[in-house]
């Protein structure tokens, strides 16, 4: 049996190849490391017993649902308290809190966000903390 | 459900605290480590009010220092831009002429240093704001404590609020605000470009128990405090003075008064 133009096919589908699996050969090399969020901060290190506001498993997953509350609590119902289930009291702040202890925001919010390719916007207005 | 148990169990931790005492209970967590994570000091107590009120006492303000002062200590706290062009301006705090500020109460013959008078303009937080009628999201709503409080996350920037208000109190981002800020403070949000801001009575202030940072600067020029409270400093003031308000007749009850 023979092909017609069986040349101009082959690199045909050579070139749909390459072109349909790009985006993995785009992304080889730089295969994204899993992000691994830094806790280094003078404030985290000063503490005794090392905690988030909430447990560890509850912020990573929730810590966006968290914010909204804090916000709309803070703004819309003037309540600046929260406490911890261990009874820990926080100022609900953004700015005053979160990132008084997670001061290195590159090296923790972004490095999960670029991971997930999330940007939040929250950094129009509020201030990020001085980072070199 | 998980959210939902954790909510019930902190409103239970709440509520045991309250009863054993409100802020004394609170107290016994003062030395704990928690200061030292710089959560809250643990002292504070907020300001409240069933109608918070301010009276502007003009006599107090002789010299341009006086206002200048005032405006900058309100401007640097909430990270107020200045542009330095008036089609661009934001405000929260700034000053206009009596004719401009109680239009239909000026005339020809009042006295000469009045109609050049610069006088203290602000948000009149009122008892019946027309901006928050108009506004689609319910960005700006009021409090239960009478002050007239924007959320700038929901702010969309449409200005139906700048078109209802009368006394001009409201300002709206037409560029990104960051580059015009001399110094910024590092405790407050600014705003972005697209979204409307007025003065928001120092309300961060008032839940950390401070005045506003107006009235602290104005050295006794401005008096702040509760209208429903008889006692309060702005009922005396009130009681004893003959003050006006930039145009009542307009009904919105505005919460700012002037001695004039
Ligand atoms: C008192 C200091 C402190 C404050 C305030 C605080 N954090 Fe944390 N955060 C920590 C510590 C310490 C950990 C690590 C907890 C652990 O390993 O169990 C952590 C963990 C996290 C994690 C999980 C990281 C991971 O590796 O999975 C997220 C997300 C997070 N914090 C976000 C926030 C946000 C958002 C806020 C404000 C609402 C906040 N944190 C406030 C100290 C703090
Ligand atoms: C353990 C990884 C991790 C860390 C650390 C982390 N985040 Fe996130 N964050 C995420 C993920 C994942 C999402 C996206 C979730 C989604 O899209 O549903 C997200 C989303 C958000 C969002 C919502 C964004 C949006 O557009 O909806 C906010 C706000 C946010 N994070 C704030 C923070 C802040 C502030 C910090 C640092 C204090 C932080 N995050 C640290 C993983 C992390
Ligand atoms: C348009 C500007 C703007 C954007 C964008 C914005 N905020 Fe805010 N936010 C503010 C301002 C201004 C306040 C302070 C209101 C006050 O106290 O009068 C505030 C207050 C808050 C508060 C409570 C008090 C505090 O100091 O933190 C939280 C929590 C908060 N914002 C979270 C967020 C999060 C999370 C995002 C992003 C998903 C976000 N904000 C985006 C302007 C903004």
């Amino acid at each position: 049996m023979k092909i017609y133009d069986g040349g101009k096919i082959l690199i045909g589908i050579i070139i749909f190849l390459l072109v349909a699996t790009s985006p993995f050969s785009y992304n080889m090399g730089k295969a994204s490391v899993k992000p691994e969020p830094k806790l280094d901060t003078p404030e985290i290190q000063k503490m005794e017993k090392k905690q988030c506001v909430e447990p560890k498993e509850f912020m990573k997953a929730e810590h966006m649902t968290l914010l909204n509350d804090w916000r709309d609590s803070v703004v819309r119902e003037g309540n600046n308290v929260y406490i911890g289930l261990g009874g820990e009291v926080y100022n609900m702040s953004l700015q005053g809190t979160c990132m008084k202890c997670h001061s290195n925001k590159k090296k923790f919010c972004d490095e999960c966000h670029k991971y997930v390719a999330v940007k939040p916007y929250c950094w129009d207005c509020h201030i990020p903390p001085k980072e070199n | 459900m998980t959210m939902n148990r954790r909510k019930f169990l902190k409103l239970t931790a709440v509520t045991t605290i309250a009863t054993a005492g409100g802020i004394s209970a609170l107290e016994l967590f003062k030395d704990s480590k928690l200061e030292a994570q710089g959560i809250l000091p643990l002292e504070v107590k907020p300001l409240t009010a069933k109608r918070w009120a301010m009276v502007v006492d003009i006599r107090k303000f002789t010299k341009e220092d006086n206002y200048k002062k005032i405006i900058e200590a309100c401007h640097l706290t909430h990270n107020v831009p200045d542009i330095g062009n008036p089609k661009d301006e934001i405000k929260w705090i700034w000053t206009d002429t009596f004719e401009h500020a109680f239009p239909g109460q000026e005339h020809k013959y009042m006295p000469e240093d009045f109609k050049k008078m610069p006088f203290l303009l602000l948000c009149n937080h009122c008892d019946n704001p027309p901006c928050v009628r108009v506004c689609p999201t319910k960005a700006t709503f009021k409090r239960k404590d009478g002050i007239v409080m924007m959320d700038m996350h929901r702010c969309i920037g449409c200005r139906f609020c700048m078109a209802a208000c009368p006394f001009g109190a409201r300002s709206f981002n037409w560029r990104d605000p960051r580059p015009f800020i001399k110094e910024l403070n590092m405790k407050f949000p600014t705003r972005t470009k697209g979204v409307v801001e007025k003065c928001n009575f120092c309300e961060e202030r008032l839940a950390e128990g401070k005045m506003p940072v107006c009235v602290e600067a104005s050295k006794g020029g401005l008096i702040f405090g509760d209208l429903e409270d008889p006692n309060s400093d702005v009922r005396k003031v009130l009681s004893s003075h003959y003050t006006i308000r930039r145009k009542s007749e307009l009904g919105t009850g505005p919460g700012v008064y002037y001695i004039i």
